[in-house]
């Protein structure tokens, strides 16, 4: 029998080579400055590691202050939504090997900043609940499953993979200029259920997103469908939105 | 500091949390603690599915349900509560769908359901189709579909308050009860003092004393820690799951749904090699024979790749249609994180470390128990953190999904009642007092320690020592490192001294916790002399019914050791039995 020491150890596959990387940071801490200041890091990077991976290290060896947020990993959470070279992407789903040998990292934008890459994301959130982002049906339930063709629950399959992460809405220049826009991310949950042939409630969210805080604000530049984690076609969730809006019917 | 006062307060927002508050809030007034965002509770990264016998596409009952989760546990399972479980999972999938959740269907509209591990016809005949599922994202839509009721429910959610401290008072017949919780604001950095009649805890698990796991960073078993450190027991720690197929190298998860859907694990031979340790079931043999035969593979020298370690998850001779439709996400990650296209080419995997079967013993009712017989008035569990003990030694597959459903609606609805019969204990002198300290000594700290190399050396030594295959030796070295870590853990400082969002503050608090029960977890794994389910002694290979058919109870000591004791298992229906697959 093997012992243990003799246990092969998991390396990553291609056993790579680390090259240094100039990681600059956007830090802001009120509790100590109201100034904003740029912090360059360097840190040796595998092509294997994620940003992510740079930032912890850099908060776990260089400087403990460095504030974000992290919890998945693997793009399934949606907590490390930041700016990495001026596009919005999940810091744990984007590779070093894709980017070049410096980074500059900002929180997103449009929302409060509350220190370093940590932002205020209850307006996001607020948006969200706006659009009664829940299943609406009346009459009696089923007494077992309410039923549902293959075909009706494709129609909607691609808005129910959202994270809320706010990488879409955080990308959005009308809602960069003006706070109170729903956003993508919330016209896409409204569309999750407006779609979902299970659903009696979307004559109430059509009504909420005609507001002229609603849908008609998107001005397809298709920046959201760009950032999206998740490979949400954004902006044609949205033009389906509008045209079920136009015609009444969904 | 701030004073609150609830009903009901419920720690943790994940599946198990989220499905609780929903019974609770519409019952008595509750509030729902998490140190994230409810959605971004690790929950949302589970992925192939959640079983329940159904029967809607083709011939399942709940007890031969029950019965594989009795073996799959290899009769460590409490059966009475397996049989819970087993029966509600019927009721636990068709709330989800009338919820809104949106499952993939059958031709006629059904829920559609498909194979998973240890999941079988007829106590062990075949594999059979008992998973309801989301495509490869059936966690995130449970989590979705929670969340969205507890928005429609008007629940009131704390979030970014990370629970350090549960309150319990004595009451008129001298019991200690539940009166509480304190909580840090990662907002402020201010102390809030939480009373309340009945307390839930739904924090998960502790991967993260590992270092290649599928947990989230923020896997640090606060919940259990917390407990722990009030003298309560911890349940079955030694029994940790490891996933078969996490990616090499990183440990990040891909579903057991993939060989469910039909994909196979082959050594550097290109061989089926499951067909050698599990000859009916083969690839679908419960995850603690899957993860050792991978193991096993590797450290005979049969293993793939430039090193040989790792074996490749085959899905090549699926048809791309199926590998879209029924797995997208996972075969993502194998683009996103390692370059390689599952539609052309194998995937390198290796076994991670996945869940925590042990945890804060409970009831059936979710009540939380202080030794084998007796309950702390108030305090409920559910979910990863508890251990109700519906998984025993090994958890099969969607049966924790379905753990954070049926016992997270049960602690819900056990917790309001309990809260609308009992007075608001009184709480006990100054609250606060221990968080306090706790945070005070790390912000003052002048010790030369750094949180990330204590981490680092408490995962690498875990890895090594305390995996897929454990020894006395492997063990002892464990434990004598563990007890160097916390040795050093008191000489440890952080850089940020702030009160606003100081996640370096939180790092270091977790990483107490985390030393705390990997100590328990090797501790209780080194008086385990047998081999049983997820705990594979390699100098006691057997089962030992005569000696080890019983939980594990760790207490803490005064002087903070580890005391241990046995808990009897319940036994309804089935003797224990040779596990063959």
């Amino acid at each position: 029998m093997t012992s243990v020491a003799e246990r092969p150890a998991v390396t990553p596959v291609d056993a790579p080579v680390s090259r240094p990387v100039e990681v600059k940071i956007r830090r802001y801490n009120p509790e100590v400055s109201e100034d904003v200041t740029w912090v360059t890091y360097t840190v040796e990077a595998f092509p294997t590691d994620r940003v992510l991976n740079l930032l912890m290290k850099i908060k776990g060896e260089q400087d403990g202050t460095l504030t974000f947020r992290r919890s998945c990993a693997h793009g399934v959470c949606g907590s490390d939504a930041m700016r990495i070279n001026g596009v919005n992407r999940l810091a744990c789903k984007v590779l070093m090997k894709d980017l070049p040998d410096r980074l500059t990292i900002e929180p997103i934008k449009g929302l409060p900043v509350e220190k370093d890459l940590v932002v205020d994301m209850e307006p996001f959130f607020e948006a969200y609940r706006a659009v009664k982002p829940f299943l609406i049906t009346g009459g009696n339930e089923p007494s077992k499953e309410w039923l549902q063709s293959q075909a009706d629950r494709d129609r909607f399959d691609d808005t129910t993979k959202c994270i809320l992460c706010a990488a879409c809405t955080t990308s959005c220049p009308v809602f960069w200029t003006d706070g109170s826009y729903f956003g993508p991310a919330a016209i896409v949950n409204a569309h999750r259920f407006i779609f979902d042939s299970r659903d009696q409630g979307a004559e109430e969210r059509l009504e909420i997103l005609n507001d002229r805080e609603g849908v008609w604000r998107c001005r397809t530049t298709f920046n959201c469908t760009e950032a999206c984690p998740r490979g949400i076609q954004i902006t044609k969730a949205i033009a389906e939105v509008k045209q079920a809006l136009l015609f009444r019917r969904v | 500091m701030q004073n609150h006062k609830y009903d009901v307060v419920i720690v943790g927002a994940g599946g198990a949390g989220m499905r609780a508050a929903l019974e609770s809030s519409g019952r008595a007034r509750t509030a729902v603690l998490t140190k994230l965002y409810p959605t971004r509770s690790h929950t949302g990264a589970a992925q192939g599915g959640m079983c329940a016998a159904l029967a809607n596409v083709e011939e399942d009952n709940w007890e031969w349900h029950t019965f594989d989760t009795v073996k799959g546990g290899d009769y460590l399972v409490d059966q009475d509560a397996a049989e819970v479980m087993c029966k509600e999972a019927i009721d636990a999938v068709l709330d989800l769908e009338r919820m809104g959740l949106p499952f993939n269907r059958t031709p006629a509209g059904r829920i559609d359901q498909r194979r998973f591990g240890g999941h079988t016809r007829n106590h062990g005949e075949a594999p059979v189709r008992r998973s309801c599922y989301a495509a490869d994202r059936t966690g995130h839509m449970i989590l979705q579909t929670l969340y969205q009721n507890c928005v429609k429910q008007g629940v009131e959610f704390y979030n970014e308050f990370y629970v350090l401290d549960l309150l319990m008072t004595p009451n008129a017949e001298g019991v200690e009860v539940a009166s509480g919780v304190v909580a840090y604001e990662l907002a402020s950095g201010e102390i809030h003092v939480f009373n309340a009649k009945s307390v839930v805890l739904a924090t998960g698990g502790f991967g993260k004393v590992f270092k290649t796991t599928s947990n989230a960073h923020t896997l640090t078993g606060d919940g259990m820690g917390v407990v722990w450190r009030k003298g309560l027991p911890l349940e079955d720690m030694e029994f940790f799951q490891f996933h078969p197929t996490g990616l090499a190298g990183l440990g990040i998860l891909l579903s057991e749904a993939a060989r469910g859907e039909g994909a196979i694990l082959r050594n550097a031979d290109g061989e089926r090699f499951m067909e050698r340790y599990a000859p009916t079931i083969k690839d679908l043999a419960p995850r603690d024979i899957v993860a050792r035969s991978m193991a096993n593979e590797v450290r005979e020298g049969r293993g793939a790749g430039p090193h040989k370690d790792y074996v490749l998850l085959d899905l090549t001779h699926l048809p791309k249609e199926q590998i879209d439709s029924k797995l997208p996400d996972i075969t993502e990650f194998a683009r996103t994180y390692l370059g390689v296209e599952p539609y052309t080419e194998p995937v390198p995997v290796y076994p991670t470390a996945h869940y925590a079967m042990g945890g804060v013993p409970t009831n059936i009712e979710a009540e939380v128990l202080r030794n084998n017989t007796d309950v702390v008035p108030g305090l409920y569990a559910a979910g990863e953190v508890a251990c109700v003990s519906v998984h025993g030694s090994n958890r099969l597959g969607t049966n924790s999904l379905l753990d954070i459903n049926v016992f997270g609606r049960r602690a819900g609805i056990a917790a309001a009642e309990y809260a609308l019969k009992a007075d608001l204990p009184d709480l006990p002198p100054d609250p606060q007092v221990m968080v306090e300290g706790m945070v005070t000594k790390l912000l003052t700290s002048t010790g030369t320690e750094k949180v990330n190399t204590i981490r680092t050396e408490l995962q690498n030594t875990m890895d090594r020592n305390a995996q897929v295959f454990r020894t006395e030796e492997s063990l002892g070295e464990a434990e004598r490192d563990i007890a160097a870590l916390r040795d050093r853990y008191e000489n440890v400082a952080i850089s940020d001294k702030g009160k606003r969002y100081n996640s370096d503050l939180l790092e270091a608090i977790e990483l107490g916790f985390l030393l705390d029960l990997a100590e328990v977890l090797v501790i209780s794994a080194r008086n385990r002399k047998e081999s049983r389910g997820g705990h594979a002694r390699e100098d006691y290979l057997e089962r030992d019914d005569a000696n080890y058919m019983q939980h594990t109870m760790a207490y803490r000591s005064e002087d903070g050791g580890v005391n241990l004791d046995w808990k009897p298992v319940v036994v309804t229906r089935y003797q224990p039995m040779a596990r063959k697959y």
